[in-house]
């Protein structure tokens, strides 16, 4: 359930302008390739595609095989195939996520990739860093930091016109 | 089989997810589903670079194939590869049990060995969850029991193979009319398809069979009995085609594999009588000539080798599924 909250949360569409705005000046429109991170990574990802006027179809993927705890919590929610229509090896990767987090899911999602090939080049580009990191992994872009207690969660949500925000969740 | 109703669902943790994979029989419909969408996914893994996701890392599988099976065992360790676990076979009609083990020592053994999944094939019906009863009396339930066939009883993971197949060509099973053909009286495959079929909601599913192989009571399945192929055949969407099992006949069933092929071998002819779009399928492994002629295994309606490659998905999503569920 979204909670009524007094902290200023962060304004998804406007961030989405400020990433994509942050990466222009370092990728080749033609050669760069997206992998977003179901589900809210992906809609970013969209968004970036779309404003960078990026030339390859994005990519997706679902880490769910990936996870580091398969052994506490199994199989759980809805798993997708992953979709790489493009080739990895020796390509300039940038994958995307909404929200940083503990870092657990970058490092599932990286070693995912590595299983398509080998990239030239990988960086991270994210909406927001809520802080909480657990691994040694930072953003190449982020448009916004907060920091937030680990009873919270920071969520990325899209409207039926699909129009980005983000809602904090108790745990 | 009343032995799985007994005490509950032996195959449901105290969650009502799934622990081991004995029989499709009691089954809720949210589960069958739920295999099914989670087996979509794994079917991806093939098409990677690196065939391999590492879910079952550091797991060790044993297939115990107590009886013959090339393209079950095969896909079975496929999916436990796939999935990073440590598989080890063992073909026990040359071993042990030769030597006068019983089934529950051997298990035991295994066990012993630090078995993570056992995934058995057995001549006996129940035998699967006859170790997984043990597994539990013994406290060791972390241990998870996959059904690859037990005598007449069930074939379970093929049974979800199927309707992964037919969902992946239908989308659907609400409108469906499908046909379970052959020898039903020896087939655990057949067991196995029509409890998946009336448990999705199939609203017909027939049986068409001469009757010496047809089993008493199959009416109480839920199906409609077909004693004449081509009557039975008129309009449906699926033919589920099953193998004449010849090393299971006892006594004078049928007259011949030339006369069965006359009136019950599937024919361009008599596949005409069903829809122009039904799709026809098969277990394997094939009696060409007996079952079902070249011409249709071979044909553009045929989805026989589509069903082996959808087989090693949906093993993948069971053993992750039933590892996850402790």
């Amino acid at each position: 359930m979204p909670m009524a909250t007094h902290m200023q949360l962060p304004d998804a569409e406007s961030l989405c302008s400020a990433l994509a705005e942050a990466m222009r000046p370092h990728i080749d429109p033609a050669r760069t390739v997206l992998v977003g991170i179901h589900t809210g990574g992906v809609w970013v990802a969209e968004r970036l595609h779309a404003a960078l006027g990026l030339k390859i179809p994005l990519g997706s993927m679902d880490v769910s095989f990936y996870r580091d705890d398969f052994n506490q919590r199994g199989l759980h929610g809805n798993a997708r195939a992953s979709h790489i229509p493009f080739e990895i090896e020796g390509a300039h990767v940038v994958i995307v996520d909404d929200v940083l987090y503990t870092g657990r899911t970058i490092r599932a999602a990286m070693n995912e990739l590595f299983d398509f090939g080998r990239p030239a080049r990988l960086d991270l580009a994210v909406l927001a860093d809520r802080g909480g990191r657990e691994l040694p992994i930072a953003p190449t872009f982020c448009p916004h930091s907060l920091s937030m207690p680990a009873a919270q969660m920071l969520a990325l949500e899209r409207a039926t016109d699909g129009a980005l925000s983000f809602q904090v969740m108790e745990k | 089989m009343s032995f799985m109703t007994a005490g509950g669902n032996p195959q449901l943790n105290k969650h009502g997810e799934l622990k081991h994979l004995l029989t499709i029989e009691g089954l809720p419909r949210d589960v069958l589903t739920r295999i099914l969408d989670t087996a979509a996914p794994f079917s991806e893994v093939a098409e990677r670079e690196v065939k391999k996701i590492p879910l079952l890392r550091g797991k060790s599988v044993f297939n115990l194939f107590f009886e013959n099976s090339t393209r079950t065992r095969t896909t079975f360790e496929i999916a436990a590869k796939r999935l990073s676990a440590d598989v080890i076979n063992l073909n026990i009609n040359t071993s042990s049990a030769n030597k006068g083990e019983t089934l529950l020592d051997t298990a035991d053994n295994l066990a012993a060995m630090h078995a993570d999944m056992f995934v058995v094939r057995h001549a006996s019906s129940g035998a699967p969850y006859l170790i997984a009863r043990h597994m539990a009396a013994t406290g060791r339930d972390h241990i998870h029991v996959i059904n690859a066939g037990d005598g007449r009883h069930a074939h379970p993971t093929q049974g979800l193979l199927d309707m992964y197949t037919i969902r992946h060509y239908k989308k659907d099973f609400s409108q469906l009319t499908v046909a379970v053909v052959g020898d039903v009286l020896h087939s655990r495959v057949a067991r196995s398809q029509i409890h998946a079929l009336t448990t999705l909601g199939v609203p017909e599913v027939r049986v068409i069979a001469p009757k010496t192989l047809l089993p008493t009571g199959i009416e109480r399945l839920g199906v409609r009995v077909f004693n004449d192929m081509k009557e039975g055949l008129r309009g449906v969407d699926v033919v589920m085609m099953l193998r004449l099992q010849n090393e299971r006949m006892q006594g004078a069933l049928l007259p011949s594999t030339q006369e069965y092929f006359k009136s019950w071998g599937l024919t361009p002819e008599k596949l005409a009588l069903a829809k122009p779009d039904a799709i026809v399928m098969h277990p394997g492994p094939m009696n060409r000539g007996v079952e079902i002629d070249s011409a249709v295994a071979d044909g553009g309606q045929a989805v026989i080798l589509p069903q082996v490659t959808f087989g090693i998905a949906v093993r993948m999503a069971v053993m992750a599924m039933l590892a996850g569920n402790s």
